[in-house]
């Protein structure tokens, strides 16, 4: 250890430091931020989930959405990311920033926004804002949902009729709500397209770090495997991207792929061949609807919810992995369509 | 008491002004290397940083960092390593919310009791590592580090729909607190100051009491210090690892406090995760010492304000986070380096002091 003196001199040294520090920090006192802040029409302000733009999945099905209206409608935009572990009061920094900076609409990627977007919304009256994932009151606020349970009920056919050992398995990113309603679709369906499947649903965790962890998903993904599970489908944003990897390692497997058409992703490119589909889940479109309601100066308000009637969740098919059940495809899709088939959203 | 010594109080500047300038000399290269300008940089945190509604915001971000700190810093004292913070403020929070959630009582009485609910959730939770440690000699580092995931999984067993939480949309939390439970806030304007930063004011000074006043305290540096001098001298060791503990997780316990009496009401999965971790971090800059945690809280405080305003102007997001890096290494490799010099330096005048001693004996010893 230190001799005394010295630590009792650099101890006070610190406290005058600090002292100093507090002094300066006090003597700024007045002007507030938001006074010095200003201006509008600055474009879209969007903010990511956890995992960000280039997560192959969630988010970056966001991100196209903000491309498309960039080029096509000529906005400019924002983008920021959330990190892990965040309090409501960093979410609400980054939105009430974004508002304040004149950013509009201002969009929420991922339910993690409801709260704060809720209270950020009711301090700019005139800004904008829509939250993907979440319905959030206010009549400024936009509420994206997603059929989820539909598009997931897909997979759970196709996952069925693939499996060779007759075992499939879900993977979520974190065990909420949400996400339930991909596992409850996935399970339904397998089940409902060949009743012998046995499926097994397991979670990465209870907090968001869920999203961001492809190792752990890795890791559930190979336990699967060694268990005779041969398809996989994973719903957990970035981290889905080491479920496939592993997935990818075994001959014979199949990883179903979330939120964007994974097939597709030139991150996942030497992974593809084991992409057997991917429930897309059109946040793009729902993007783009919401801020070119904005420039046509008709901003959406209230509820949407996008459904596989509506084109809001599909399965993909590039790769043509798929072609061959095809028809059976579209039937469980007319079915759904058609409300035959009433798919839950709850396990 | 001591004479003033010139040369201490340039040593004891040295250190933190060390860290401070090394700190920014590579986060600067860092920003330049990324083809930023780092003094645009400075010039915005600043700037931002000290706006009036900056202050509250960096003020209610440091109070639960500077609770973490003290927790960590109370095993630290006594070279106990209690990562597990983390993990006791969370649980020590969710069973809080699960008590003041289910009672509705006076604010006087309802407010005593979800704190101590959570000092005492959050003792019990330490004090398993402690005794883990002076009964079977495991190590705290791994004991708390692995009851972390054990009480993340508690909660996660208990924030389900029907067993001690309820739903809300895609959100999980336990019942709302009653508004009686809503700790009161300082007014400041534009957003007001959460009132439990005097509850961590209150937590500052009692740890400088206990720690550097009393015969408790003394004990317990003690055995930081030196176990054998300890027992030794008569100090239960064992005792006080498990003392130490209970403390820490008590102390722990309040972290979660500010956020849900004053912000959520409420333990969800949204409920903030990681505060146990800055507390190291904060613990080490701020050596451990009740004022100079403060500095490091809301240093923290400040760094995390202005990220968002960095990200604005062009610069990496992830900047900030690379920041609080330097700045926790170079503070440790700052005072390492002050520290060693300084005990050269005592070497030496102890050295010179016993010569002259020895030459004046000896002059004694010819004159008579």
């Amino acid at each position: 250890m230190k001799g005394p003196l010295v630590r009792r001199v650099s101890t006070i040294a610190v406290a005058g430091i600090s002292t100093a520090a507090l002094a300066f920090t006090l003597t700024a006192c007045g002007e507030s931020s938001t006074e010095s802040g200003g201006g509008s029409g600055q474009g879209v302000g969007l903010a990511f989930d956890v995992g960000g733009r280039d997560d192959h999945s969630f988010n970056e099905s966001a991100a196209r959405g903000l491309d498309k209206a960039e080029k096509e409608l000529g906005v400019k935009s924002k983008m920021m990311t959330a990190k892990n572990g965040e309090t409501e009061a960093e979410r609400e920094q980054r939105l009430s920033s974004l508002a304040e900076k004149g950013y509009n609409p201002v969009i929420g990627v991922g339910f993690n926004y409801a709260k704060s977007l809720e209270k950020v919304a009711k301090d700019f009256p005139k800004t904008n804002f829509a939250i993907v994932d979440s319905v959030v009151p206010g009549a400024n606020v936009d509420s994206i949902t997603f059929g989820e349970h539909e598009g997931s009920y897909l997979a759970g056919v196709a996952a069925a009729l693939k499996s060779k050992t007759g075992k499939v398995g879900f993977i979520g990113g974190v065990d909420n709500e949400l996400i339930k309603k991909f596992q409850a679709g996935f399970e339904q369906g397998a089940k409902e397209a060949n009743s012998k499947v046995e499926v097994t649903s397991e979670y990465l965790g209870s907090t968001d770090k869920g999203f961001n962890d492809p190792a752990a998903a890795k890791d559930k993904a190979k336990g699967m495997l060694d268990r005779g599970i041969d398809v996989i489908y994973t719903a957990a944003g970035l981290s889905g991207n080491g479920s496939i990897e592993a997935v990818a390692g075994q001959k014979d497997a199949w990883a179903i792929g979330v939120d964007s058409d994974q097939y597709q992703q030139p991150g996942l490119e030497k992974y593809k061949d084991h992409i057997l589909t991917s429930v897309v889940k059109n946040v793009d479109v729902a993007v783009f609807d919401m801020i070119k309601s904005v420039k046509d100066g008709k901003p959406l308000t209230g509820q949407h919810p996008y459904l596989l009637k509506d084109g809001g969740v599909s399965l993909a098919t590039s790769g043509g992995f798929i072609d061959d059940i095809k028809a059976k495809i579209e039937e469980a899709k007319k079915n759904i369509v058609d409300g035959k088939v009433k798919v839950k959203s709850t396990v | 008491m001591k004479k003033f010594d010139k040369n201490k109080v340039i040593l004891g500047i040295a250190a933190p002004l060390l860290a401070i300038v090394a700190a920014m000399v590579i986060t600067s290269v860092i920003i330049a290397a990324t083809g930023k300008d780092p003094f645009h940089a400075y010039q915005v945190m600043i700037e931002f940083g000290s706006k009036a509604d900056s202050q509250v915001w960096i003020i209610n971000k440091a109070t639960p960092y500077y609770l973490s700190a003290l927790a960590v810093a109370i095993g630290f004292r006594m070279n106990l390593f209690n990562i597990g913070v983390d993990g006791q403020y969370r649980i020590a929070a969710f069973f809080a919310a699960a008590v003041g959630g289910a009672l509705a009582l006076p604010g006087i009485i309802q407010i005593p009791v979800i704190i101590i609910v959570a000092m005492l959730v959050g003792a019990l939770w330490a004090g398993i590592a402690g005794l883990l440690k002076t009964t079977r000699g495991v190590s705290e580092v791994i004991s708390t580090i692995m009851l972390n995931a054990i009480g993340a999984s508690v909660i996660a067993y208990f924030l389900k729909d029907g067993r001690l939480a309820v739903k809300e949309g895609n959100l999980v939390h336990t019942t709302y607190l009653p508004d009686s439970a809503h700790f009161f806030e300082i007014p400041t304007t534009p957003k007001p100051i959460y009132g439990f930063v005097i509850v961590a004011v209150l937590a500052g000074i009692a740890y400088w009491f206990v720690l550097g006043r009393t015969r408790f305290g003394f004990d317990l540096r003690t055995v930081g210090q030196s176990e054998s001098a300890a027992h030794a001298s008569g100090v239960s060791v064992k005792r006080m690892v498990i003392t130490a503990m209970l403390l820490s997780g008590a102390m722990a316990g309040l972290v979660g406090m500010p956020t849900l009496l004053g912000v959520s009401y409420n333990y969800g999965t949204d409920f903030p995760a990681g505060i146990g971790f800055t507390g190291i971090a904060i613990a080490l800059l701020g050596r451990n010492h009740p004022i100079g945690m403060v500095a490091g809280a809301l240093l923290w405080g400040f760094l995390d304000r202005t990220s968002t305003q960095l990200e604005f102007e062009g610069y990496a997001q992830e900047i900030v986070g690379v920041i609080q890096g330097v700045i926790v290494l170079c503070v440790v490799v700052a005072y390492e380096l002050v520290r060693r010099y300084g005990l050269k330096m005592q070497q030496r005048k102890v050295g010179e002091e016993l010569a002259a001693q020895a030459r004046k004996s000896e002059k004694a010893e010819v004159s008579a």
